[in-house]
């Protein structure tokens, strides 16, 4: 393999991996815009969508022959990770963070990190803790392409996050809705005012990050296993995407994704950081960005009045 | 050179000038006045001095060393204190305790050497009965010691407004601003509130402030600096200010909503 | 059962100085660190390598796995804390992954997942402190817990102390206050790291053993419960919550229904508490400790007094 096609074939894996961190990026960075909180929950929902969408993929392909109908069900079955996500995704926010929207600034983190802890041993305790496995849509065996190799995995984990952000990215900047959440992101008070029902909002807000969060959580899945404590890892490296392209910005949370994506598969395939600390990369990111650029990349300065 | 001078002091928030290029000058115990219409730039302008803020071009020089984007707590240690617009005290904590805050930087030994610190460690009594007999002074001189024991948020408004002031007198100033300390408060409050201030300058510090209420202002300050978009369009006594063509325009109109609530 | 107790006090123990630790940087501070399982793995594993490879004793290795902790919270809340918000909380999330990381594959120092066994028991003037015989063991942790609580206890009650609750209060008034913000947070996140890095010397020596299985996020999770659960800022308290945690832990070994109580049990009430006592009892069983002038006030009063009857 020549050393340009290497080269893409780093760049591939890279986008596909910063896709999938990037879907999850968006949950973190759209609550953090309305609520300035980090919902620690938000790696477990990934987690809960995983198992949804393995369960529903499972019922519904059931005994047939590897073919078109599996794909049906596996989208099918995405659309109801997704659903079932955004549900879980309001009825935590109204159970366990909207009591506590007045009160201290520490309480949502706490009960948040309670929610995760909640989730994912419940998940264990439910599913076990062994890790499954999916079963591929279609037959997985990679493509050439010119020199690069790609495979149906890749493909359509990136058709599907770049669909799904784009399809946010409309509603957010053309719908009445979307306008009435950056509004409320803008000043939540202030749109109130101008008869945004603000509750309404947060909790389409939670709605959208969880179901964009079991897409990611569903993808996932096709390439590593489904266990309890996945959206941990995950979790925290698309959070770090979000700060990387400056949290509360939603096209930032896009391009801090696909860029820590590239950064961990770069880093490891050019620069020969052990497999076993490649997690560590997006830790170090993080401390560089939060010495460097604590704004992120697209992120406006963020001063509190006095 | 006056005691707090600021050149060409600039401000701007991404393409927004807030503060655009003023010379304020701020004379020994004197009583200065900042005022301006809402948004003139003048907490900015407060922010950018204490170190809140970092201006983006200018200077800022006090008692003639320059301490441009110096850090807030850096600029405390110098002798310049502040209270807030919108009251900044420690809600949870006792009205005696917000002002043993005050007294932080002066309790123990001086600049925290090391040795020196664990031995007022190994001290912390003999401390912090120091440290509250200076601070009680403080609530002495607004007769606030009888509510020593209570927290700061269950002070009435104008009690805690006095309370920040007390908090940042114990930090020992020789500069001290502060930001609409009238706010919300009554006219015979705003009355008591002048005394204050009279005998905050009598006993040797020198006081700037913002303000809206211009009976408070015209009576007590004995030089005004007036702002308008982020620039300075006047500076005189009060007789001056008053007739000056540049600031009647600055507020013409402004007559009728001069009682709303600023900024 | 009575077995069982001790175990549980054993346990309280080690947890209870990393109760101490975490009420500083989140009860005292009001920042949220999430990694006292890192700092418990780093104590741990100071005492492990430096008794084994280097057959150091005991006592020196407590105070390098204290510094060593606290310089890793030195490393990583320079970054964090001089920013506003709640990064510290992910950062140090992320931290504790990494350690554990760490310990799971630099296989040439920690021996990787096998862990490090045969740990030299500790002694102390001659007289070998066995884990087996528990009194003894239990006796050495309520002698040093009581040390580190008087230490923390004093430091809270000194004008450092209320510079910290300045700054949980509000940070932009603290600093106009002529607080070092940042430097207060660095040190109170060090010594919150410090005092949890010698909870792990100790788990260390008790179990005689270390695996990178020990120092999970429950570890975080269960330390943040005590603090969240006995109350914030109150040191008193904290122990109370470690003590309760660790009965919680140790209840269905307890009552003989281990078999049939799955382990996730525990650790879902452990999230159960932190979201229920967030919305009920946000200030916990005992509540925040307040300042106490008293001794201050009555000099106070006598100076008056003192001033009046000169008068006279």
């Amino acid at each position: 393999m020549g050393s340009v096609s290497l080269l893409f074939q780093h760049l591939m894996n890279g986008l596909t991996l910063g896709g999938i961190y990037a879907l999850i990026a968006l949950g973190y960075t759209m609550v953090y815009g309305i609520l300035k909180f980090i919902n620690f929950a938000h790696g477990d929902i990934l987690m809960v969508g995983a198992y949804i969408g393995l369960f529903a993929f499972d019922a519904l392909r059931g005994s047939s022959p590897l073919g078109p109908w599996w794909l049906v069900s596996f989208f099918i079955a995405m659309v109801i990770s997704m659903l079932g996500c955004a549900v879980l995704g309001m009825v935590i926010e109204k159970v366990a963070y909207k009591p506590l929207r007045k009160g201290s600034r520490l309480a949502p983190l706490l009960s948040a990190i309670g929610v995760s802890f909640i989730l994912s041993n419940g998940a264990a305790w439910m599913f076990g803790t062994h890790s499954r496995k999916f079963n591929y849509p279609f037959d997985n065996s990679p493509i050439h392409l010119g020199g690069v190799v790609v495979t149906p995995h890749q493909i359509l984990i990136l058709v599907v996050a770049i669909v799904m952000m784009v399809a946010l990215k409309l509603f957010v900047d053309k719908t009445k809705m979307g306008k009435a959440m950056r509004a409320t992101s803008l000043d939540g008070d202030t749109a109130k005012l101008m008869g945004i029902n603000s509750d309404m909002i947060i909790s389409l807000t939670f709605g959208i990050g969880s179901a964009l969060a079991a897409c990611g959580g569903m993808l996932i899945a096709l390439d590593y296993k489904v266990y309890a404590t996945m959206g941990t890892m995950v979790g925290l490296k698309a959070f770090v995407a979000a700060v990387v392209g400056g949290i509360g910005n939603i096209t930032g949370a896009m391009l801090g994704g696909f860029l820590l994506g590239l950064l961990e598969t770069f880093g490891v395939a050019v620069l020969g950081i052990p497999q076993g600390f490649k997690d560590a990369i997006a830790f170090a990111v993080l401390i560089l960005i939060l010495l460097l650029k604590p704004e992120g990349l697209l992120g406006k300065v963020e001063k509190e009045k006095v | 050179m006056s005691m707090l001078e600021t050149q060409a002091l600039t401000r701007e928030f991404g393409g927004v000038i807030a503060v655009n290029k003023v010379d304020f000058f701020v004379e020994k115990n004197m009583i200065t006045g900042l005022i301006g219409p809402n948004g003139a730039g003048k907490t900015t302008l407060f922010n950018n001095i204490t170190g809140l803020d970092t201006p983006t071009s200018g200077k800022v020089f006090f008692e003639g060393k320059e301490i441009t984007g110096t850090p807030a707590d850096r600029v405390c240690r110098l002798g310049i204190a502040r209270t807030f617009q919108n009251i900044r005290l420690f809600k949870e904590l006792s009205v005696i305790d917000n002002v043993m805050v005050g007294r932080h930087f002066h309790a123990g030994n001086s600049h925290n050497r090391t040795i020196q610190a664990i031995l007022s460690y190994l001290n912390v009594e003999k401390e912090e009965k120091k440290t509250y007999l200076d601070a009680m002074k403080w609530l002495e001189f607004f007769g606030l010691e009888n509510l020593r024991n209570e927290k700061a948020k269950n002070l009435p408004y104008g009690y805690q407004r006095e309370l920040e002031i007390a908090r940042a007198l114990a930090t020992e100033p020789r500069l001290l601003f502060l930001d609409e300390p009238a706010a919300g408060m009554n006219p015979q409050e705003t009355e008591d509130l002048m005394k204050t201030i009279r005998r905050i300058r009598d006993i040797g510090v020198t006081v700037v402030l913002i303000e809206h209420d211009m009976k408070l202002v015209m009576n007590i300050c004995d030089n005004i600096t007036v702002l308008n978009y982020g620039q300075k369009i006047a500076q005189g006594t009060a007789m001056e200010i008053q007739s000056n063509p540049a600031v009647i325009e600055a507020y013409l109109g402004k007559d009728e909503d001069e009682e709303d609530d600023e900024e | 059962m009575l077995n069982f107790f001790i175990l549980i006090l054993i346990y309280t123990c080690i947890y209870a100085f990393m109760s101490l630790g975490q009420n500083l940087i989140t009860g005292y501070s009001g920042m949220l660190s999430l990694c006292a399982a890192g700092f418990f793995a780093i104590g741990s594993y100071t005492t492990a390598i430096l008794t084994t490879s280097f057959g150091w004793s005991f006592w020196a290795t407590l105070p390098i796995a204290a510094l060593l902790s606290a310089l890793m919270g030195v490393l990583i809340g320079l970054p964090t804390l001089r920013l506003k918000g709640d990064y510290l909380a992910i950062a140090t999330l992320g931290f504790a992954e990494i350690v554990r990381n760490i310990i799971n594959n630099w296989d040439a120092l920690t021996n990787g997942p096998m862990g490090i066994q045969r740990i030299p028991m500790i002694t102390i003037f001659g007289i070998k402190i066995s884990p087996y015989q528990k009194y003894g063991f239990l006796l050495m942790e309520i002698i040093m817990l009581l040390i580190c609580w008087f230490l923390f206890e004093r430091l809270a009650s000194s004008r450092m102390g209320r510079a910290l609750e300045a700054i949980r209060e509000d940070e932009i008034a603290a600093n106009s206050m002529g607080i070092n913000v940042t430097k207060y947070k660095v040190v109170s996140f060090a010594l919150g790291a410090a005092v949890t890095g010698i909870a792990g010397c100790l788990q260390a020596e008790f179990t005689l053993s270390v695996s990178p299985g020990s120092y999970v996020f429950m570890v975080s999770i269960m330390v943040l419960c005590t603090v969240v659960l006995g109350g914030m800022g109150n040191f008193v308290a904290v122990i109370l919550g470690a003590f309760i945690i660790q009965f919680i832990s140790y209840l269905p070994q307890l009552i003989g229904l281990s078999n049939i109580i799955p382990a996730q049990a525990k650790q879902i009430i452990f999230g159960l508490i932190l979201v229920i006592m967030m919305i009920y009892r946000p200030q916990g069983i005992l509540g925040r400790k307040e300042r106490n002038n008293k001794k201050a006030e009555k000099n106070w009063l006598l100076n008056k007094k003192e001033a009046i009857n000169e008068h006279a």
